[in-house]
């Protein structure tokens, strides 16, 4: 039985308001008809067209497509094996914490360490600098998303299995990648939208003829907030929130499916 | 139990400190339903995960049918377990989890599903074969698990406490069922059990264990009435427990009295069923007397608590007796109690 909510709703409907106004700000002013980001002149579509005939956003938005993609594949490999790794042949908690410190460690100390370590071994800054550093703690994210699933899997599916006449590697195909498949997805799901709007590592360990996209939106803002800007966000936002959802539902559908 | 399948000979198991098995040494033969059992902890499990290849013991050796076990990898082994979790894989159907065996063993997809049909209707799962795993009950599920393994023909099937996730009503019909089976696929059949009822009803033979070691292996009415050790006295069964120095014709106990029995040790075992109660006290030499606590009525028969004068069980509780039928004695009665020396066995 619900409680009525009494005057609670004020400080309720505050925090919503809260989280939530700065977004539909963005979303408003993405349709503004005038130059100025604060005032709203009229209603327009002008700044989507405009954003997408803009050559150095286009390019901007498949570098860091290509980063995405590349960390994404990379970090769902190294951290599912990882977790792998971790949850059936180590019998370490140090080893764990260690493996993913890189998903709660400062990205102002990864990036600074990525950068002297890159200028150590003397790799020339780009995207490929870019797509390791962000594989970095990538992989980190998807080790603690695939780890848990794992944690949970009954370990004498994967002995019933060899005890059946399955090697190892039929094994981990047949039977151990099936049973966590949902949390490889959403590992993947998840390194890759980090990967797409991350600032600061890219900032540090990018080259400066391949911007990625959120480094050309902060070189633009520095000369003013314009519409454009806003629309370029408001995609931004419609691909995370369809990213999201679509993860939401793979989970919640292999879920039920495995009960 | 002519030829042996399995032997194990010296067989010891560490957990990093903990000894988990020692000087284990055994015998199987090719058709034998062979149980082990004991409490937990007690290595059994151990035992059975060295068999089936998932632990590697520290020393000893096994073999299957004079082939050396130890040395192959748990895929290769012709030998397949059930586990107590049952462990179906759960994004597979019915057919699909008995064919896993085949298909990995490379047979002809006409062979599989033969033997996948075949193995179906064995177990009595016919219509079930498109189900998933979490559609069936738990004694359906046992089933796919049984048929899972045996569909393999392997010259030893390994059983992890099969029947301790079932309810009672399922349990005792499984019981009949695995043992039918067990005759019909002529497979040797290992058990783990910690459930002494399910060992004795179901196995040939039985090996107890306590604390890493084998206490005794013997047909389950030896176990019953010739238990070789003061451990499995107690295990198997009731019993009551007394301690002294061996005599000829019996022990005598700490109050100097002379208890009726055979063989030589320092504890003499009776069970409740060989002792034979008075309600009238008589003089007699190797008289235990008492006087009645408890009766206790549960059908067939009644368990009378007797509380002894002057002597005391190994444990200090009062002595049992089962009388047949209905008790002829009642509570505070004073008792006398006689046994023959030939149903009491003094062991060590």
């Amino acid at each position: 039985m619900k409680e009525r909510l009494g005057w609670l709703w004020l400080p309720f409907v505050a925090c919503f308001a809260f989280l939530y106004i700065p977004i539909v700000t963005l979303v408003v002013m993405s349709f503004n008809s005038g130059r100025s980001a604060l005032n709203f002149s009229g209603f327009s579509f002008r700044w989507y067209p405009e954003l997408f005939s803009d050559s150095d956003i286009g390019q901007a938005l498949l570098n860091s497509l290509t980063v995405a993609v590349g960390a994404m594949l990379f970090s769902t490999v190294l951290g599912t094996m990882l977790a792998v790794g971790l949850v059936r042949y180590a019998r370490s908690t140090a080893l764990d914490a260690i493996a993913m410190t890189p998903a709660i460690l400062p990205d102002l100390v990864l990036a600074i360490g990525l950068l002297v370590f890159f200028a150590f071994i003397g790799l020339p800054l780009g995207l490929s600098t870019v797509m390791i550093a962000h594989a970095a703690f990538g992989t980190a994210f998807v080790l603690a998303v695939v780890r848990a699933r794992l944690v949970q899997l009954d370990g004498s599916l994967e002995e019933a299995s060899q005890d059946l006449g399955a090697s190892w590697l039929t094994t981990f195909l047949l039977v151990t990648l099936p049973s966590i498949r949902p949390a490889v997805v959403a590992g993947a799901l998840l390194s890759f939208t980090l990967s797409l709007d991350e600032f600061v590592i890219a900032f540090f360990t990018d080259g400066p003829k391949t911007p990625t996209l959120p480094i050309e939106i902060y070189s633009r803002v520095r000369f003013g907030v314009t519409p454009e800007i806003n629309a370029l966000a408001t995609m931004l936002l419609l691909v995370s929130v369809t990213a999201v959802v679509v993860g939401a539902l793979v989970l919640r559908r292999t879920e039920s499916a495995g009960e | 139990m002519s030829e042996s399948l399995v032997r194990i000979e010296g067989l010891g198991a560490c957990y990093g400190s903990v000894r988990a098995l020692s000087e284990v040494d055994l015998e199987i033969g090719g058709r034998e339903f062979f149980a082990l059992l004991g409490p937990s902890g007690c290595g059994k499990t151990t035992l059975l995960r060295a068999l089936a290849g998932f632990e590697t013991p520290s020393e000893g050796s096994v073999t299957l049918g004079g082939e050396d076990l130890l040395s192959m990898p748990a895929h290769r082994r012709q030998v397949n377990m059930m586990f107590q979790s049952y462990a179906l894989f759960p994004h597979l159907t019915v057919e699909k989890n008995i064919a896993y065996g085949p298909s990995r063993a490379g047979l002809s997809k006409a062979e599989i599903a033969g033997r996948v049909g075949e193995v179906i209707e064995t177990v009595g799962l016919g219509g079930m074969g498109r189900r998933r795993p979490h559609q069936l009950s738990g004694g359906q599920r046992q089933r796919v698990a049984l048929a899972r393994a045996i569909v393999n023909r392997p010259r030893l099937l390994l059983l992890d406490e099969p029947l301790s996730a079932l309810d009672r009503n399922v349990r005792s019909q499984m019981q009949l069922e695995l043992k039918r089976l067990q005759h019909e696929v002529g497979i040797a059949f290992v058990m783990v059990t910690h459930d002494q009822e399910e060992a004795l009803s179901m196995a040939d033979r039985v090996a107890v264990m306590d604390g890493g070691r084998v206490q005794q292996v013997a047909t389950p009415e030896e176990l019953y009435r010739a238990p070789a050790n003061r451990f499995v006295a107690e295990f198997i069964g009731r019993s009551n427990v007394f301690t002294g120095t061996t005599t000829s014709g019996g022990l005598v106990a700490d109050g100097g009295r002379l208890l009726p029995g055979h063989g030589e040790g320092s504890h003499l075992i009776v069970r409740p069923e060989d002792i034979r109660i008075a309600a009238v006290p008589i003089e007699e030499g190797g008289v235990l007397r008492g006087r009645v606590l408890e009766t206790q009525f549960s059908g067939g028969s009644t368990m009378v608590a007797v509380q002894l004068e002057g002597l005391a069980t190994v444990s200090g509780r009062p002595v049992l007796v089962s009388q047949a039928g209905l008790s002829s004695v009642r509570r505070g009665a004073d008792v006398a109690l006689t046994w023959d020396a030939a149903a009491a066995a003094i062991v060590a």
